[in-house]
């Protein structure tokens, strides 16, 4: 199943991504991508019936740890890195009018 | 000084031969005039450095030296997050981050009493094996300054050829530590998934990447994995586990050794040029007792599509924290929210980055999933099986790291696949979650050509036990660039 990647379907991904691209990039765009998956669809090829997915190399699960405060309070700092905020709020362009 | 092992700055410094100062203001003075033709470093900390070397010096005057290796100046890949010093992972979008916290990684060196000469360069958020996907520009390799040092660590592994620290860290998610350091010259380990706390790196394949050790020598890999290594509460994959020593068993006999040749790795796409090196290499290792035999991974071939799945994957979604609301690139007057969005992530992301993430978009994409991600990740479990049925048979593999020696900046950057492709005896060893090292084994046209010794799981000692011996019957490990 190599998929053919057309740009309506690059801009698609492109926007589900939030990435701005223009009319260049997405035409370089869809050819690059259709290369890569035409390359990756060598998986097809593979039987992977009952084969168990892996996502963690040594099948560890997710470690849980008690439910305490770890952490100060840091939010001057974390707010001193963003481009802008005011009265310990992030401020982004206005959304609702 | 800045010829010796950091073994041997660690006695000198014990013995009184050597001062802190004197060895990190000789490492600043040579990253001050020679690293201009190489760009091997994004910032470097002269101040912070010369100030920590002498109250390194102090503690150890007053006998109260924090390790033996108090003193010691490392490099830092500009990966780990290192509170009130940038942080900008090769990319615009973090270049005027400075980190509120220190990774666990620059903990455990400072709580080591290492001087952090500097952050070294990248590719952007770890993508790339060639160190050409820099925000600050191409790095230069040490051997050739028109090839490539190899990426994504090629800023830590030129610094280390070329001298300008006695040793840096470097993470690999796809060959990112063992790449560089063949192309380099260097010994580099990768170890096993889950020894070397994540906390503090920026994120780009949470599945796969891991911090590890770009060095001059096998024991200098042990060195810093005694202090880098360990488990993090702070890191959900940390291992909860004994903390291994990786010194102890340098000089091991090898006698009895079975090691595997994996028939996968010997075929048309390797130079024989390097072939050449890796039959000196197991030939050096037979003299020291190791027998070799022929294995097989038959899923070899679909490590590199797998990969480009699962990575990119795990990169869109880590990299959906860019937003250039909370701290990062933010674009210029943005008219509204998705605006910014749009072009907060679109002007301060590179090529490479972008292509990675629409890529993993799209496989985590409603309809996609099962066909691409959760594909790849049965066979990423067959991949790991491969290893697991070889490793009944042998103690260790040896392998190719790279299929060519270093190539010319901008060869291959029109073609991503190609580049990709670089990583193809790399790779399988991050999906399998194993520890692998390179070692410095031979040259090819004054280019300098690694093999790599792939290990089974918390198999590191040995691993660095193998490369050790080795380095001690060879001299390819203390060739430096001209």
């Amino acid at each position: 199943m190599s998929d053919t990647l057309d740009q309506e379907a690059v801009q698609k991904i492109a926007n589900l991504a939030r990435l701005g691209l223009g009319a260049e990039d997405i035409k370089a765009a869809t050819g690059t991508l259709t290369s890569i998956l035409a390359f990756v669809a060598a998986m097809d090829a593979v039987n992977t019936d009952g084969i168990e997915p892996l996502s963690h190399p040594l099948d560890i699960v997710q470690r849980l740890r008690a439910d305490k405060v770890t952490e100060e309070n840091q939010r001057d700092d974390f707010l001193s890195l963003t481009p802008n905020n005011e009265a310990g709020l992030y401020l982004v362009p206005q959304v609702i009018e | 000084m800045h010829d010796k092992t950091v073994a041997a700055l660690s006695s000198a410094l014990a013995e009184g031969e050597l001062t802190s100062l004197s060895l990190t203001s000789h490492y600043l003075d040579r990253i001050e005039r020679l690293d201009p033709s190489l760009n091997s470093y994004i910032t470097v900390c002269k101040e912070g450095a010369l100030q920590a070397a002498r109250a390194s010096d102090e503690r150890r005057e007053k006998g109260e030296a924090r390790s033996a290796l108090d003193g010691i100046p490392i490099a830092q890949k500009d990966l780990f997050c290192t509170k009130g010093i940038k942080t900008s992972c090769g990319s615009r979008m973090l270049d005027s981050f400075v980190s509120p916290y220190d990774a666990t990684v620059i903990t455990k060196s400072h709580e080591a009493g290492l001087i952090m000469l500097g952050k070294t360069n990248m590719d952007e958020f770890a993508m790339g094996s060639s160190n050409e996907n820099s925000h600050y520009g191409y790095v230069h390799n040490p051997w050739d300054h028109n090839r490539v040092p190899g990426g994504s660590s090629g800023g830590s592994a030129a610094a280390v050829a070329a001298q300008l620290a006695p040793w840096a860290t470097g993470t690999d998610t796809g060959g990112s530590i063992r790449q560089p350091a063949a192309l380099c010259g260097i010994t580099g380990l990768k170890p096993t998934y889950g020894l070397v706390s994540r906390f503090g790196m920026v994120a780009f394949a949470s599945s796969l990447d891991q911090g590890g050790p770009l060095t001059k020598t096998a024991e200098d890999a042990g060195l810093m994995m005694n202090v880098i290594s360990g488990f993090d509460e702070k890191d959900s994959t940390s291992l909860d586990r004994e903390k291994m020593d990786f010194t102890a068993h340098l000089n091991d006999d090898l006698k009895g050794l079975k090691a595997g040749l994996p028939k996968e790795y010997f075929t048309g796409d390797l130079d024989p040029a390097i072939a050449d090196c890796i039959d000196a290499a197991k030939k050096e290792l037979e003299a020291l007792g190791v027998t070799f035999h022929e294995v097989s991974l038959p899923h070899t071939h679909l490590a590199a599509p797998v990969y480009y799945i699962l990575a990119p994957a795990e990169c869109s979604s880590n990299l959906a924290r860019f937003d250039g609301v909370r701290y990062g690139y933010r674009c210029q007057n943005p008219k509204d929210l998705n605006d910014l969005y749009f072009r907060s992530r679109n002007e301060a992301f590179g090529d490479e980055v972008k292509r990675r993430i629409m890529l993993g978009t799209y496989a985590l994409s409603a309809g996609y999933y099962d066909a691409y991600y959760l594909k790849a990740q049965k066979i990423r479990r067959l991949i790991s099986n491969d290893f697991k049925t070889a490793f009944e048979t042998v103690d260790f593999m040896l392998s190719p790291t790279t299929p060519t020696p270093a190539f010319r900046i901008g060869e291959k950057t029109d073609d991503p696949i190609t580049m990709y492709l670089n990583d193809v005896f790399t790779i399988s060893v991050n999906l399998a979650g194993l520890p692998g090292l390179s070692m410095p084994a031979g040259f090819v046209n004054d280019l300098p050509v690694g093999v790599q010794l792939i290990g089974n799981y918390f198999s590191e000692p040995r691993l660095l036990n193998i490369a050790h011996r080795f380095q001690q019957a060879t001299d390819w490990h203390t060739r430096t660039p001209a």
